[in-house]
């Protein structure tokens, strides 16, 4: 049994009273009454259609809502959903609502570890996480995550969706090649707020030392991912469907970086001996289509995403000069300067850039802080030519494209390893 | 009178002769403790250097700034200087022990100064050093949070947080050494009132454009820039 103190006594009497359960759902949340209602009501559906014999818990981890998100979850019936949808549950289902203790604002790490504790406490066989800003989530996407566990035995199911060209371009660019070509296993969204799991999986990870990093589990989605594929466990991908577009101004890349590559990064070093042992990749096993490209038009600000690269070069140059080697920051400098339609960044320096800030983290040359968020501006150019490479691309091309960085990605692999070996 | 004057002489003689007979101990003592005192402050010397080069130093002084401020003076690497740091205090502690066992009338205050001195100057060096290292830190970080914010002239904004706390750890340092405390005291608020000054004159009058365009951008504009780039990177 794993470490279960930082639960409340009150969360663990509700959860004693519950007893041991089949499916478990793990719903973080902080300030999400305007979705939460109806997102709580698919999730009684999709049990209810799925699951109608299993024993069935739902559990929110909140991070200290002030509109009320923790009572619209437990307050919504499953009598509310049965004439709707006609059908009927075997077996009562519950609902129960924690606030987790975390210093402002809300940590995903800590909510999850609350879910994990739970589902461990509960002995679920199978658990599944879902996002409370999932607009156009469906009842089907509770089996599409959870039947793969019960009835093929994974471990973990991470989802794949459609998406518009343009969008996740953090996860097209760099997360899914960088992932891929490191452990070999072609997951697609390595990072997402929509997954599911096995118990085994859930204690498993529960009982790492990834808890007490200081920064209360920053990326945990990544660094679950990471450990599923590290500890050999059995991984699968489900189409889920069209991911809905989630309003992120431009500033939100910072955090967006330190939770995706801050924990890609980090995870680096412990794990050497299993990424550092593997060469090419090969797919995961996927229900229904691995991805989905949607193509209509988009208005985007390219002349902004160049500038902010050009001055982001020119101006940090000293902090680059710490992390990238001369000749990358040479070219980069090149780059720079070019301007409309010249202006091109090539997959294989973004990649000789990308292993090169890795390897700099990993020394910590600087702060490793400043070296995510040095990573952004630089990201913008990478995102600036995808975006003047795919312009009129069609779904194919878009695809053929990230094929070929994937590729560079592991082309390039021994560059990463002769710069890690060679760090001292 | 011949017989006196050789008399005086001699007596002299005796008496110097004295004299330098109960000075020699002291004096080789004096060099016994000056070759001790050698030996001992070199071996502290390779120590603090291992134990620096151990704790990699020279990249934290790389990354205070100070680096780059010794390479500009062609002075040695700041493991070094810090190691021959040690080494002088240590060496110029066991000659200033030798000079006072010497019992040279009026030197005995100075080195009990020198002695009480010291502790203050390796506070002093202590604060100078991490002073540096905070400004390098967060001047950086002013500098990253600039360029992503797409804030105009982010590296005056760096200078700026850089300077702000160079000029703070410096009037610390005097204060601590215990050097013109007035006129740092002075030098220090005068300095600061006329950063503040002259940012506020420039960013008001002569950039006076850029603040207006800044203000725009960020209130007026900057909405339908923003969401013309809503890219969402996950």
């Amino acid at each position: 049994m794993a470490e279960v103190s930082f639960l409340t006594d009150d969360f663990l009497r509700q959860l004693m009273n519950v007893g041991e359960v089949d499916i478990l759902v793990g719903l973080p949340t902080h300030n999400n009454a305007k979705t939460v209602g109806s997102i709580v009501r698919v999730i009684q559906s999709g049990i209810l259609r799925g699951f109608p014999r299993e024993r069935a818990v739902i559990i929110n981890a909140d991070g200290g809502s002030r509109d009320g998100t923790p009572g619209l979850v437990t307050g919504i019936s499953i009598d509310d959903v049965r004439p709707a949808s006609n059908l009927h549950a075997l077996r009562t289902l519950h609902s129960i609502s924690t606030k987790y203790a975390s210093s402002p604002p809300p940590a995903s790490g800590v909510a999850f570890r609350t879910i994990l504790a739970a589902a461990d406490l509960l002995r679920a066989k199978a658990c599944v996480v879902l996002s409370p800003e999932s607009a156009n989530i469906e009842p089907e996407w509770l089996s599409k995550l959870l039947r793969p566990i019960f009835d093929d035995g994974f471990d973990l199911v991470t989802p794949t969706y459609r998406r518009h060209k343009f969008e996740g371009l953090l996860i097209t660019n760099l997360l899914y090649p960088m992932t891929r070509a490191l452990y070999g296993l072609r997951i697609r969204e390595a990072y997402s707020p929509e997954f599911g799991f096995s118990g085994r999986l859930g204690s498993q990870f529960l009982g790492q030392n990834v808890w007490s990093d200081g920064n209360e589990g920053a990326g945990v989605e990544l660094r679950f991912t990471l450990a599923a594929i590290t500890g050999r466990y059995r991984i699968c991908q489900s189409f889920l469907g069209e991911k809905d577009h989630v309003e992120r101004p431009a500033a939100d890349l910072v955090p967006a970086l330190r939770q995706t590559v801050g924990a890609l990064f980090s995870a680096l070093e412990p794990n050497f001996p299993v990424w550092s042992a593997v060469a090419g990749s090969q797919a995961a096993p996927t229900t229904g289509v691995d991805h989905e490209v949607l193509l209509e038009p988009l208005r985007v600000n390219r002349k902004r995403l160049r500038e902010m690269f050009s001055t982001g070069v020119a101006e940090l140059g000293s902090v680059l000069q710490s992390i990238l080697s001369s000749s990358t920051l040479a070219e980069l400098q090149r780059i720079a300067r070019l301007g409309g339609e010249e202006f091109h960044y090539p997959a294989e320096l973004w990649v000789r850039t990308v292993y090169e800030f890795a390897a700099s983290y990993q020394k910590s040359v600087i702060s490793q802080d400043h070296i995510i968020q040095a990573l952004a501006p630089l990201f913008r150019g990478r995102v600036l030519t995808f975006l003047m490479e795919n312009r009129n691309a069609s779904a194919d091309d878009v695809e053929n494209n990230i094929e070929t960085l994937c590729l560079e990605f592991e082309r390039l692999k021994p560059y990463l390893l002769h710069m890690w070996k060679s760090r001292e | 009178m011949r017989e006196m004057i050789i008399s005086e002489l001699s007596q002299a003689l005796h008496e110097m002769a004295r004299g330098f007979a109960h000075f020699l101990p002291r004096l080789i003592v004096m060099l016994i403790l000056a070759f001790a005192g050698w030996m001992i402050a070199y071996v502290v010397k390779a120590v603090l250097r291992s134990i620096l080069k151990l704790i990699r130093f020279d990249k934290l002084s790389e990354n205070a700034g100070a680096s780059q401020l010794l390479t500009k003076a062609a002075l040695p690497s700041a493991t070094e200087m810090f190691s021959r740091f040690v080494f002088w205090v240590t060496w110029l502690g066991f000659i200033l022990l030798g000079v006072r066992v010497l019992g040279i009338l009026g030197v005995q205050e100075e080195i009990a100064r020198f002695f009480l001195f010291l502790p203050r100057l390796f506070v002093a060096m202590f604060i100078l050093f991490f002073g540096l290292l905070a400004a390098s830190f967060f001047s950086r970080a002013a500098l990253l949070a600039a360029v992503n914010a797409n804030v105009p002239s982010p590296r005056v904004l760096s200078l700026a947080v850089r300077s702000v706390i160079i000029i703070f750890v410096l009037s610390i340092v005097f204060e601590e050494l215990g050097l013109a405390e007035q006129t740092m005291l002075v030098a220090f608020g005068i300095a600061f009132g006329a950063l503040m000054l002259g940012l506020a004159i420039a960013f008001g009058m002569g950039g006076r454009d850029l603040a207006r365009r800044f203000l725009e951008k960020r209130f007026v504009r900057g909405k339908n820039e923003e969401n013309e780039d809503e890219l969402s990177p996950l």
